[in-house]
């Protein structure tokens, strides 16, 4: 007889992943997989293509575009959905593209809240989706450490922490009225290195972003913002320089600041965590909008 | 910071803000490593507008969540917190300690394998501790470190930690710890925590964190007997058909001959497919896909096990349930209960006692409050399959769901079996409802009068009735009041009696309709759960629901029983309407608006929604 198998610690947060996936491919009528082209999404279409293995993913991807993603994710989110198959579904805020809202005219909470917040519910009721599963961890924030992995949201997907359900064991309540949704959080016990280590052992590909190389960058307020293209305005006299940079997090480039890093693969990565100590939400300027900043957006429906 | 080859280990702390529990658990993150700069930056400033002294942090704040837990300084929900070591990877359940958060403590302890209990040495052992400790010991916990906090206030006095060492290993013989460590630590200065301290060489023990990286949870798991609740049934195309699941214990190999339950189907396992190729064996933990041999009939909600060593199938069990929510729990109604991937309706038959968490006594008791535990008998719908928790955490534990508002009511650990539904059969008739009924020449139906006492129900019952029997149809009225005096004389008015008396009616309205009959039922029945319950005893398009709809203030005007006039008194306490609600159906087969209906013409109504159904 062969021996048994010892699971480690990637191995039980895979299967805890899993699990939930599945949970939501019984249970929910019509699941959405929230796609941001990021690490923790290439993780969960990975964990997701594994639990419905070898059948093909029961469930469409949406991506929310702000119009202001690098266009290396937009390169590779249309390259992942073609090499794999998928069904995508892009969905932009046409009102609030047509207004021209963006980062610099309307500041980045409002920017945030219009092409983001706003644009994710515009599709989730226009598709119908009773179930949007996302890449959230519990470890990125403070606010996070307490939610739910399946979390309630009312019509007007508004998350009230009073109505949210204790989960007990893994037996997950899935039920919902009509109208009320689920947000769903596989990733919700992983830490950014599980993440990384998980990448480097399952060889995941990730937008090349996030390794270092030469990117054309001015520093602001101490944050190397990347010139990704002409619309950033620059300020008289600030001049691109080339920095050896990476990203840790990715999101809309005018709101995504970049490390100085040497870290080139996966494995140098998972070095550079074991060493620095700078979260990773750091990089994100629209945490830091105010205190308590990301639970009162979650209040209203940001992801 | 973990090693890929590294483990998981899921643990509780249980204890309050005044034991040093956020300190601790802050000052593990702290020492561990994990806390990025910008956070410890954070942490600083934090701790300076909360007026401690520069440089020393209050770790505290590390773990406080919400704005609204950080204004009232209190922990309110189950936090999950995350930290490695090299041999290690941690979850922590931090949660509140209060007795009016057991709701949160049990919910953390349902994942953990492992609990730290805080004592605080300048206290003693509190009752408190003692609370958690069984509230540990009743989730099935057996690793437990008693963390004896504050040692520093104490002046290290060894004869002091030993004493409450002691005094908890007496305490806790009962509760079936498989392991109980006694650590004399200081959170605040960090001493035991991660190394040991020089403050207590009469210590030879591990440290806190030393006892959390070698302590082995999941050898008996995966010795325990095979049990796969099955849930997800994988049909990408007609030729494949896989079972998705996560084997909660045992492990299973190819060509094992499974069983599935409650159905009894048996086959044998053709492939464990994964994406990297099959798979020999799996084992505990691991989330799988089975093919089997045979085309049997298995689906969500079933549990596969080994033909030689199946769970418990029945439609009855004793368990310990414990109420997770403000609405209480009502021996009667019925919910609905996930028993690992199957979700049935079950209804509290008897609630036997409540539980006196502080002594572990045996009370009295008809409802269960918000964060009380009890020990009940449940009936199901159907066979479920299941464990005593005792013997399986997974598959021994059960949740209990609001039908109407789907929230989670209430958490269950299987005590065992009951066998009474098996030793009653069914005892089957050689004349039938349908004979019967048509010896009557009829359908049996039942008008189901429902609204606020005094609206006209029994008014318009009687009406009814009458021109039916005149119209040589078979009838019965059973009538609220009536039925009070005799079948229901035990019962008061409380919600748990009000719940039990509308199923006794039912359930005699179904007899009746069994014989035959027209069931005419006129009791007020407040709440929709029953209403519904009582709807779900019949066929379909068998029940008609009549709504005597009238205001509170019309029915208070009439009140030609002085009832009204005596709960305005505060003689009569859970008056419908007055200090007790009602509840109105959203759908009735029928409404009567009794403002502009006389009850003649409300009787013709009620028989026009009757010939509607079909004779």
């Amino acid at each position: 007889m062969p021996a048994l198998p010892r699971l480690t610690h990637l191995d039980r947060l895979e299967a805890e992943s899993i699990h939930i996936l599945r949970e939501v491919f019984a249970a929910c009528e019509r699941p959405v997989l929230l796609y941001s082209i990021g690490k923790d999404s290439s993780v969960l279409l990975h964990l997701a293509a594994r639990a419905c293995h070898p059948g093909r993913l029961p469930l469409p991807l949406l991506h929310v575009d702000t119009g202001w993603k690098f266009r290396e994710m937009i390169a590779f989110r249309d390259a992942t959905a073609r090499q794999l198959g998928l069904e995508l579904i892009v969905h932009r805020n046409e009102a609030g593209l047509r207004a021209g809202v963006s980062p610099f005219t309307h500041g980045s909470a409002a920017y945030t809240d219009i092409m983001k917040t706003q644009a994710l519910r515009e599709a989730l009721d226009a598709h119908g989706f009773d179930a949007a599963i996302g890449g959230a961890r519990r470890d990125e924030e403070r606010s996070r450490a307490k939610e739910r992995i399946f979390s309630l949201r009312s019509a007007q997907h508004r998350w009230d922490p009073r109505r949210q359900r204790p989960e007990l064991w893994n037996l997950y309540n899935t039920r919902h009225g009509p109208g009320e949704s689920l947000r769903v959080f596989p990733l919700s016990n992983w830490t950014e290195l599980d993440v990384w280590q998980y990448i480097a052992r399952e060889r995941i590909d990730v937008v090349p972003l996030y390794f270092a190389a030469e990117r054309p960058v001015v520093e602001r307020d101490g944050q190397l913002i990347m010139v990704d293209d002409g619309r950033l305005p620059l300020a008289p006299g600030e001049r691109p320089v080339l920095r050896r940079v990476r990203f840790r997090t990715l999101g809309c480039y005018p709101l995504t600041a970049a490390m100085p890093s040497e870290a080139a693969s996966v494995a140098d990565i998972v070095r550079e965590l074991e060493g620095v100590r700078v979260s990773e939400r750091q990089g994100r300027l629209i945490d830091h909008d105010g205190a308590a900043s990301m639970e009162r957006k979650k209040r209203e429906g940001y992801f | 910071m973990a090693a890929a080859g590294a483990d998981l280990l899921r643990f509780i702390t249980c204890g309050s803000v005044d034991d040093g529990k956020s300190t601790l658990i802050g000052r593990l993150l702290y020492e561990s490593h994990v806390l990025p700069a910008d956070q410890l930056a954070a942490l600083d400033a934090d701790s300076r507008r909360r007026g401690q002294p520069a440089g020393t942090p209050d770790f505290s704040l590390l773990v406080d969540g919400l704005a609204a837990e950080r204004e009232q300084s209190i922990t309110i929900d189950v936090a999950y917190r995350h930290f490695a070591t090299a041999r290690r990877r941690f979850i922590v359940a931090d949660t509140p300690g209060h007795e009016q958060y057991t709701r949160n403590m049990v919910t953390g302890a349902t994942t953990a394998d492992a609990a730290v209990l805080l004592v605080d040495a300048h206290e003693g052992l509190l009752a408190q501790t003692q609370r958690h400790a069984r509230l540990v010991s009743l989730l099935g916990i057996r690793h437990v470190l008693v963390a004896i906090n504050k040692m520093d206030r104490v002046g290290w006095s060894r004869a002091t930690f030993e004493r409450l060492a002691d005094a908890f290993r007496d305490f806790a013989c009962p509760l079936g710890f498989a392991d109980i460590a006694c650590v004399p630590l200081s959170a605040l200065y960090g001493d035991n925590v991660t190394a040991a301290s020089t403050n207590s060489p009469w210590y030879a023990g591990p440290t806190l964190l030393g006892w959390l990286e070698t302590i082995d949870v999941d050898s008996d798991r995966v010795g325990k007997p095979l049990r796969l609740p099955v849930q997800w049934v994988n049909r990408p195309d007609a030729r494949f058909r896989g079972f998705a699941g996560t084997l909660e214990s045992g492990a299973v190999r190819r060509g094992d001959t499974l069983v599935a339950l409650p159905s009894g189907a048996q086959s044998r396992v053709a492939r464990i497919v994964a994406p990297g190729g099959d798979l020999e064996a799996a084992v505990a933990g691991q989330a799988v896909t089975l093919t089997l041999e045979t085309g049997i009939d298995v689906g969500r909600g079933d549990l596969l096990a080994h033909v030689t060593d199946p769970p418990a199938v029945a439609d009855q069990l004793e368990a310990t349930i414990i109420w997770m929510h403000e609405a209480p729990m009502l021996p009667g109604r019925a919910y609905f209960a996930r028993i690992g991937t199957r979700t049935v309706t079950g209804t509290i038959t008897a609630l036997k006692h409540r539980i006196d968490v502080a002594t572990h006594g045996e009370l009295a008791a008809r409802t269960l409050e918000l964060n009380d535990i009890g020990v009940c008998t449940l009936a199901f719908d159907q066979p479920v399959a299941f464990d005593s928790y005792a013997d399986n955490r997974a598959t021994g534990a059960l949740v209990l769901i609001d039908r109407l508002t789907n929230d989670t009511v209430g958490a269950g650990t299987v005590r065992f079996a009951l066998r009474r539904a098996q030793n009653v059969h069914w005892q089957s008739l050689d004349v039938d409802k349908a004979q019967r009924a048509a010896q009557k020449a009829q359908r049996p139906r039942v008008l189901w009068f429902t609204g606020l006492s005094g609206a006209g129900k029994s008014t318009i019952a009687n009406l009814v009735e009458k021109k039916l029997h005149a119209a040589g149809r078979h009838t019965y009225l059973l009538d609220g009041d009536n039925v009070r005096h005799g079948l229901n004389r035990d019962l008061g008015f409380r919600d748990a009696d009000r719940v039990e008396n509308i199923r006794r009616v039912a359930e005699v309205a179904r007899l009746m309709t069994d014989a035959g009959l027209i069931v005419l039922v006129s009791f007020i029945s407040p709440f929709r759960s029953e209403r519904r319950m009582a709807r779900e005893l019949f066929a379909a398009g068998e029940f008609l629901e009549i709504h005597v709809d009238t205001t509170l203030e019309a029915a208070e005007s009439r009140d030609a029983k002085g009832l009204y006039a005596k709960a305005r008194r505060g003689e009569l306490a859970n008056f419908t309407g007055i200090d007790s609600p009602y509840e109105p159906p959203g759908h009735p087969e029928l409404r009567i608006d009794t403002a502009t209906t006389t009850p003649e013409e409300a009787a013709d109504l009620v028989i026009a929604c009757l010939e509607r159904a079909g004779r």
